[in-house]
């Protein structure tokens, strides 16, 4: 008896939460057909939006995997005075809220901060355009790759790196020829969660972005700006486009996980 | 020489782990370096391949001074105790892959590949993965990537520690034919005295980070250096304040010359071999006698006997 009563709050729960909401922006995009789905994403605005987020959830991905990588080498590989420090540093855009994050980096990087009118003295603007929204992207998604590969690299532990060095292999060669792919697995899901972040984030994009129309905004911004405009059919639209692109990468980490523990043993 | 090493010391952290190591390991000889758990055996092994660095000492290889040489430039294969295999590469490639590091060409690592593989008998596992072999199959496979770029010494680190025992004897047995096929100077790393003397030409005893005693099997056997080293490269036992092999004690029912009263008080049948656990001077000890010398004398318990050494036993005084 217990146990179907637990059975069924879990599926009110989910049903509630997360299967009617997500079949109700479905059934309103698609209610008139394909035709105004395909017309509201192939607008210009909409258009411009998708290569915004392309464009910085790219440079996000590649920051944080080169980034994530070298730093699970150094946490996993190393001794060093304040490891446990840069452990704890790695996972504090878990907790802080990406508003918080965006605003902080208005505080460092904007017009008026000092560092912020160095780099705009040398014709780098960083607040309300590109690379301040690959920053606070780079920031939010910051802990995933580097999560994803830490205990993968601890299990394959460093032997076979050694022998490799013992068989005439440089540093670089065993990393690329043994260690990457041991790992590779592990990688490739934590940069599909990493892009999944990047392409969902909204809090610290929305505050460093300025939102400008047609320049600074994102898809999920466009869904927002679209809504708060009485645009439905194309803020449903991207926001269906968003939870599909979501739905890809869910099935990609499910598809590279398992894999990982085959890997392992 | 081989491999010289001079005054190596070594600590992690504040425990020091080799203190004072000199060795001389003669080229193409088959050496042992034999100790407990914690000696410093391993730790020696890896400073040798360039694995660990030494705080102090020297390290020459074929008279080259190779201490600070990374192992990548040393020259030395390595074999792991957990074999160390390349997960993601077949068995002809993680066989090949020093020499694909040194970019020989295709044909000429195929073929010396096969001929490796043939010497590990794996050639008719040359397409399998490592996760797809046994034990002993991943340590031969490893024994070969190591062979495969031609080091100047050899280097194992309990090869067959991770091994069931029935692997470990056929292994053994096949390192020294191997051995005697390739001459290539070897040392290898072992807790256990049996596979040291069976298989080594020479023993290294390295105990408390420090070696104790260096010498052929034999040597090493018959003249212990001191009593841990007697203790550690056999059975051993206790009589009138001297440690003696228990192989080397003479049972008699009667007094004879040399030779203290004891009281037998088990008598265990091993096979061939029969335990005589006695008492002597209030103290415990045993003897080990053939079947065929216990069924002569018919010792059980509660039977008085006289012990002495064999002529010519090797026995050390101890201090008491």
């Amino acid at each position: 008896m217990a146990k179907h009563a637990l059975r069924l709050v879990a599926v009110a729960y989910v049903l509630f939460l997360l299967v009617l909401p997500v079949i109700l922006i479905v059934w309103r995009t698609f209610g008139d057909g394909l035709g105004p789905f395909v017309e509201a994403l192939t607008s210009p605005s909409a258009l411009h939006a998708f290569k915004v987020t392309v464009t910085v959830a790219g440079w996000a991905v590649v920051a944080n995997t080169v980034f994530g990588v070298l730093t699970a080498i150094l946490l996993v590989r190393h001794r060093f005075p304040g490891k446990r420090l840069l452990g704890a540093f790695i996972d504090l855009p878990m907790a802080v809220s990406p508003v918080v994050v965006g605003l902080a980096l208005i505080l460092v990087y904007g017009r008026f901060a000092p560092f912020g009118g160095l780099l705009e003295s040398w014709g780098i603007q960083v607040i309300f355009s590109t690379p301040g929204m690959v920053l606070a992207t780079v920031f939010v998604a910051l802990p995933l790759v580097v999560r994803a590969i830490v205990p993968v690299l601890e299990e394959l532990g460093d032997e076979q790196e050694q022998a490799a060095h013992t068989l005439g292999a440089s540093r670089l060669q065993a990393f690329i020829r043994i260690t990457l792919p041991g790992i590779r697995w592990a990688l490739g899901y934590g940069i599909v969660l990493c892009l999944a972040r990047s392409l969902g984030e909204y809090g610290a994009v929305a505050v460093v972005s300025g939102r400008l129309v047609d320049q600074t905004q994102t898809l999920t911004l466009f869904v927002e700006e679209r809504f708060q405009n009485f645009d439905q059919p194309a803020a449903f639209a991207a926001a269906t486009a968003l939870a599909l692109i979501a739905v890809v990468t869910l099935l990609l980490t499910k598809l590279l996980r398992p894999k990982d523990r085959i890997d392992g043993n | 020489m081989a491999i010289e090493v001079r005054d190596v010391n070594k600590s992690f952290g504040t425990t020091p782990v080799l203190h004072d190591v000199s060795l001389d390991v003669a080229a193409g000889s088959l050496t042992a370096l034999l100790g407990p758990s914690g000696g410093g055996k391993s730790t020696l092994l890896r400073v040798i391949a360039g694995l660990e660095r030494p705080d102090t000492g020297t390290v020459r290889i074929s008279g080259v001074d190779a201490t600070r040489l990374s192992p990548q430039r040393r020259n030395v294969g390595f074999v792991f105790q957990h074999y160390a295999a390349f997960k993601h590469l077949t068995v002809f490639r993680n066989v090949a892959y020093g020499l694909e590091i040194r970019k020989r060409p295709k044909d000429e690592i195929r073929k010396r590949v096969m001929e490796l593989l043939e010497l590990v008998h794996l050639e008719k596992l040359a397409d399998r993965y490592p996760s797809q072999l046994s034990g002993g199959q991943r340590q031969r496979m490893a024994l070969a990537r190591a062979l495969a770029v031609e080091p100047q010494v050899l280097l194992l680190d309990e090869p067959f520690g991770a091994l069931d025992a029935q692997v470990r004897k056929e292994l053994r047995t096949w390192l020294r034919r191997l051995h005697d096929e390739v001459h290539v100077t070897t040392v290898f790393v072992t807790h256990d005295q049996e596979e040291a003397i069976e298989v080594a030409d020479t023993i290294v005893v390295l105990a408390g980070g420090e070696v104790v005693q260096a010498g052929s099997p034999a040597e090493v056997y018959d003249n212990p250096a001191n009593p841990f080293v007697m203790r550690f490269l056999g059975p051993v036992t206790e009589i009138d304040g001297n440690l003696v092999r228990p192989h080397d004690i003479e049972i008699s029912p009667d007094p004879v010359e040399g030779g203290s009263p004891a009281v037998v008080s088990r008598v265990v049948r091993l096979g061939f071999e029969v335990r005589v656990e006695v008492e002597i001077g209030g103290q415990d000890a045993w003897v080990q006698v053939t079947r065929e010398q216990a069924d002569r004398l018919g010792l059980g318990p509660g039977d008085a006997v006289h012990l002495r050494p064999i002529p010519g036993a090797r026995s050390l005084a101890l201090a008491l």
